[in-house]
């Protein structure tokens, strides 16, 4: 258990190795950041048959970099009424915790033909994660509700009305879409039996048919996607900075390159979401070696899987239309949360039964009847909801 | 499909969606026949000036970019026909918005719209045109001001929307020329539109009663 490099007794060799994993990794999801922007503009472009950027370097492709000089150059102005020291430091909050939880995604490694991912560099046996702490899913949960505290008291900080309604909305959908996260979360680790990233990753290795995509039945997958792009503030639940209603939402007092770490986030969560589904769900690094050196494919099969959830998730923005309020909350708390819920019933009734040697079919179909009855329910009990406070609306002629 | 049906659409345009962009500076996009662009102030035929200094355009002006004041016409060497001319007449392109109204209002059809829109300044001064910008030259062709970006068609036809549906849209007037000859040009052959047999477009068969009660109103 744990990462073989620290099993040992410590030496400067072994510090080396970790101060070199950490700076590959800072660097790694920096580039990727720098990718991701100029490839969501281009994709998004392609979607809405356009060209996009392409006026710095060939095809566009230093569009970031420009983007990112803009920025520094910029005044950095101070609003009269922000909370000065929380105002400096809400940026920070917002995108401290998205490096943090990178450290803990597996971005390579070889995890073919029953091995555990282990390489070697410089004649020492490791991981290619900056860490493998046993509680790591859990410590992505946490980071997680820490970068909530970065957009609401960049909005509370700010001293102004549109960043303090966006900041409310903001802190409103990602407590609550944190749950139905949590709740699909722990249908892998019930499957997985281990809250390391590193062992969930082992546990896919085999073929496809291992990946918790499948084990777990697809819809904890779906719901995590879901309050991923919720919790990541993503469009279609960006009303955190709906323009239209409030301005540019938390940051808009923002500007310059306190601003551009804000925009830097955004892109750095949607990466580092992407890495953890693909390490939760799509075996991480795992997959067949081709052909040449063995060390390259697991990273290739991670960026592979990662690119396409990037797609997926500038896919959702080009296709659908923001949520109003209470649709979101309803999805959040009457659907999703629910669902997230029974579905971990239901894969823990069945665990159970394998355990205790219970009839499966028996199982499955005692779980989905309780399950239906449920639903009806808490369908029965919304629309009760829904009559009363209907009952209380006063219709003036 | 419901909500996946969108899905498909966004992906489709990826691979087999056509690319809408112009290149701007490049490639430019064809201009439409009437197109609001920098105004230009006509002379008759003779070479006099087509303004009277009535300030109708001023009057009429929503974005109150006309600056106008009105002279008594020297009587050894007269400007324009008749009594009066306009002896300043600015106009401010940082506010104007290009809606025509000016042009609605003249009662002399002294001001046009050219169908320029390729100018810039690099200093506010430099936004407000004057009248000797404004007047066509010698030829009855609008001036090709050194700062502009003028494009081959651009300076023709600066009376076309007159010549279209002036005075107007009338039945009784279809076909008849009811507009003054231009510096260059003499009497202008009525443009697409007025004899066309669709039906007479007469939202402004009353426009100059109309433009005088809304220049007292100002």
């Amino acid at each position: 258990m744990g990462d073989p490099l620290l099993s040992g007794p410590l030496d400067w060799g072994i510090v080396g190795i970790v101060v070199l994993k950490v700076v590959v990794a800072f660097v790694l999801l920096l580039v990727s950041v720098l990718f991701m922007v100029y490839w969501e503009r281009k994709f998004i472009a392609d979607m809405q048959n356009r060209i996009g950027p392409d006026r710095a370097g060939p095809a566009g492709i230093l569009q970031t970099l420009a983007d990112g000089t803009k920025f520094f150059f910029k005044e950095d102005l101070h609003p009269q009424r922000a909370d000065w020291a929380v105002f400096v430091l809400a940026p920070f909050l917002s995108f401290v915790p998205a490096f943090v939880t990178f450290a803990i995604v597996p971005i390579g490694g070889d995890f073919s033909n029953g091995n555990d991912g282990t390489i070697s560099i410089f004649g020492r046996d490791t991981y290619l994660q900056v860490a493998d702490p046993p509680i790591g899913v859990l410590l992505f949960l946490a980071l997680s509700s820490i970068a909530v505290y970065g957009v609401m008291l960049a909005g509370w900080s700010s001293g102004s009305k549109y960043p303090l309604l966006g900041s409310v909305r903001a802190s409103a959908q990602m407590v609550s879409y944190e749950a139905a996260l949590g709740l699909s979360v722990c249908a892998v680790v019930l499957l997985s039996g281990s809250l390391s990233t590193h062992e969930i990753v082992v546990q896919q290795a085999g073929s496809v048919l291992d990946w918790n995509l499948v084990t777990t039945g697809v819809v904890p997958f779906v719901i995590f996607l879901i309050a991923g792009t919720a919790e990541l503030n993503r469009p279609p639940f960006d009303l955190v900075e709906a323009e239209q209603e409030l301005v540019g939402g938390f940051h808009t007092e923002y500007s310059s390159i306190r601003f551009a770490l804000f925009f830097l986030a955004e892109f750095m969560n949607t990466v580092v979401m992407s890495a953890i589904i693909v390490t939760l769900f799509f075996g991480g690094p795992a997959g067949p070696q081709l052909f040449g050196p063995d060390i390259i494919w697991g990273f290739f099969w991670f960026v592979a899987k990662l690119f396409v959830f990037l797609c997926i998730f500038i896919w959702f923005r080009a296709t659908l239309p923001r949520l109003r309020y209470d649709q979101l909350m309803d999805l959040g708390w009457k659907v999703l949360i629910p669902l997230a819920l029974g579905w971990l019933l239901l894969l823990a009734a069945i665990k159970l039964g394998q355990q205790l040697d219970w009839n499966l079919g028996a199982v499955i179909v005692g779980a989905i009847a309780i399950m239906g009855a449920a639903t009806g329910l808490l369908v029965a009990a919304v629309r009760s909801a829904k009559r009363t406070a209907d009952d209380d609306v006063v219709v003036i002629d | 499909m419901g909500y996946l049906g969108g899905f498909a659409i966004t992906l489709r345009n990826v691979f087999f969606g056509p690319r809408v962009t112009t290149q701007y500076p490049k490639e430019k996009a064809p201009i439409a026949m009437r197109r609001h662009g920098r105004h230009v102030l006509n002379r008759y035929e003779d070479g006099m000036e087509k303004c009277i200094g009535c300030e109708l355009c001023a009057g009429v002006c929503p974005a109150r970019c006309i600056y106008v004041r009105g002279a008594d016409n020297p009587p050894d060497d007269p400007v324009s026909p008749g009594e009066r001319y306009g002896f300043v007449y600015e106009i401010n392109y940082l506010r104007c918005i290009h809606c025509d109204l000016c042009v609605e209002a003249c009662p002399t059809e002294a001001i046009t719209e050219s169908k320029l829109f390729e100018f810039s300044f690099t200093d506010r001064q430099d936004a407000i045109y004057t009248r000797d910008e404004l007047l066509v030259d010698d030829d009855g062709r609008p001036q090709l001001l050194p700062w502009e970006d003028w494009r081959p068609g651009d300076d023709e036809h600066t009376s076309a929307w007159m010549r279209a549906t002036a005075p107007s849209g009338d039945a009784s007037y279809e076909g008849r020329v009811a507009w003054s000859g231009e510096l260059g040009y003499g009497l202008r052959a009525p443009e697409l539109g007025q004899t066309a047999p669709a039906p007479a477009d007469d939202h402004d068969d009353h426009g100059h009663d109309d433009h005088d009660d809304h220049g007292g109103g100002h």
